[in-house]
């Protein structure tokens, strides 16, 4: 049995967005930028796909800008903001729990004579807008809040956070991978400038996102080449990939989704909970939250090891252990939520989507906690934190 | 989850580990590493003849920590103390079919542990 738990990685590409790519691979091939029928077909498809995902927000056509997905469209607002109005002011605001590709764009802006302000975050994740709004300078020209945090699933009061925006006059961008067709997401109510979009969260296909830009936002390409994107991003539109991006965003729009997934995770949360002591639950109870996460810590035990007893479980979870990342760092994320080391290494992220069922759901409450008594067992810490305590 | 790519020998040591546990009247005990770092390891020795009679592990860690403290413990069972006190970190990594070279440092541990729990054995019997 292959159990995936891990969709806040990636998710299953729905076959139904692959039947609605096909044809733009082997039959409507042509190039967007093509004026024969073929390109036409191209171009008719990029067109309706940019419609429908530009509906889904609010935004209007024009505003939506295709990419290669979430990370280059984060590399494009905060560099591409920042290289055009760094007449205005060289200040970027940003958050301690943001995604690493928002974090080393600002840390390389930073090297390029750029100031980032990293805002602290409470126990639960959220952004203070009073924090936010005394952080703002007179040379802040953008701040950028992920909207729907990844690993613990935090999502940001983005209206209260624009409306500070909009008052200072400064721009605001959100990374809102994690979040879309999750919650509500709208630029126009909730004041928002940039927002960055893929499909592969949302079980479209890899390699194709969005960077929404609103009208008037002061902003330089990254891409120069053939002037593709309303200039804004040139490069051959991935037509077939921008048709799946649409088909998943229409079939993902559906609130009996949200419904079925949060059942679910109240389901293995309270499960797991009731079944293991000493563990932490990690992000907001309830609403506050992304219905497909779930995040939890285990005491005295090391999160890449119970993955790895999960993997041969046929289970696919994820950590933010040091021991499952390159640089043998813990989630900067759960530090920042005030987590101990040790407690972070103990963590757990299960992410669950549209297709988990519960069965699955039940089945990883069954085997869980087998794995986490049999390394406590072997686990000298429980004793020794009890010691020191 | 990113699972590291492991060798079998590493998978079957850490689902399966040998010698888990603490030896009660242990003639030598040896603690490193650090909770805040992401491991802890703790092995305990009873000693014979100036062999390694039994050897205990208990370990705070991922897949490489359990698996290299569990490999180290068959590698020094048996073995003389002037014998187990020269089992390196390549040796622990080798007898395991190879380690990603980012797990490196808990082979580094588990030896280490060995040593703490020899000096432990020597500093009581001096």
């Amino acid at each position: 049995m292959k159990i995936y738990l891990d969709n806040g990685a990636t998710t299953m590409v729905d076959p139904e967005v692959v039947k609605a790519m096909e044809p733009y691979f082997t039959e409507k091939y042509g190039n967007a930028s093509s004026s024969h029928m073929m390109g036409t077909w191209a171009k008719q498809a990029l067109e309706e796909s940019r419609e429908f995902i530009a509906k889904t927000i609010g935004a209007k056509d024009d505003e939506v800008i295709f990419t290669s997905g979430g990370t280059e469209s984060n590399n494009f607002a905060i560099k591409g903001v920042a290289f055009a109005n760094k007449g205005k002011g060289k200040h970027i605001i940003t958050t301690k729990i943001e995604h690493d590709c928002v974090l080393n764009s600002c840390k390389w802006l930073e090297e390029e004579g750029f100031e980032v302000t990293y805002l602290d975050v409470d126990k639960d994740g959220f952004v203070d807008p009073s924090k936010l709004e005394e952080a703002i300078r007179d040379d802040t020209i953008l701040v950028s809040i992920i909207h729907g945090n990844n690993e613990i699933g935090t999502i940001q009061d983005l209206k209260k956070l624009g409306e500070i925006c909009k008052k200072k006059g400064v721009y605001l961008h959100t990374d809102a991978c994690q979040s879309y067709t999750k919650t509500d997401l709208n630029v126009k109510k909730q004041n928002v400038d940039l927002v960055t979009l893929n499909a592969h969260k949302i079980h479209g296909p890899k390699g194709v996102g969005v960077l929404y830009i609103r009208e008037g936002v002061k902003i330089t390409p990254l891409a120069h080449g053939g002037g593709h994107e309303f200039k804004m991003r040139s490069g051959t539109e991935n037509i077939p990939g921008v048709v799946g991006f649409a088909k998943a965003a229409k079939l993902a729009l559906n609130s009996k989704h949200i419904k079925h997934m949060r059942k679910l995770r109240d389901k293995l949360e309270a499960g797991l909970v009731e079944k293991i002591p000493e563990v932490l639950i990690n992000g907001p109870k309830g609403e506050g939250r992304l219905c497909n996460n779930v995040n939890i810590s285990f005491l005295y035990v090391e999160g890449e090891a119970i993955g790895g007893h999960l993997d041969a479980e046929g289970i696919a979870s994820s950590t933010g252990s040091a021991c499952s990342s390159k640089s043998l760092e813990p989630s900067h994320v759960l530090i920042a939520i005030g987590l101990k080391p040790e407690e972070a290494h103990g963590s757990l992220r299960l992410t669950l989507s549209r297709f988990t069922t519960e069965e699955e759901v039940d089945k990883a409450i069954e085997v869980l906690p087998k794995i986490i008594e049999k390394l406590r067992k072997m686990s000298p810490l429980g004793k020794l934190i009890k010691r020191m305590s | 989850m990113q699972m590291t790519e492991y060798s079998k020998k590493v998978m079957d040591h850490f689902k399966n580990p040998r010698n888990v546990g603490e030896i009660k009247d242990a003639d030598g005990v040896g603690e490193v590493g650090n909770p805040v770092c992401g491991d802890l390891m703790k092995i305990s020795i009873k000693v014979k003849d100036n062999k390694i009679k039994d050897i205990k592990f208990k370990t705070f860690g991922c897949v490489s920590a359990i698996a290299t403290t569990s490999m180290l413990t068959e590698l020094a069972k048996g073995k003389t103390l002037k014998e187990a006190e020269k089992i390196t970190r390549n040796d622990v990594a080798e007898a395991l079919g190879g380690l990603p070279s980012v797990k490196m440092h808990c082979s580094n541990l588990a030896a280490d542990a060995l040593k703490a729990a020899i000096k432990d054995y020597k500093d009581k019997n001096k």
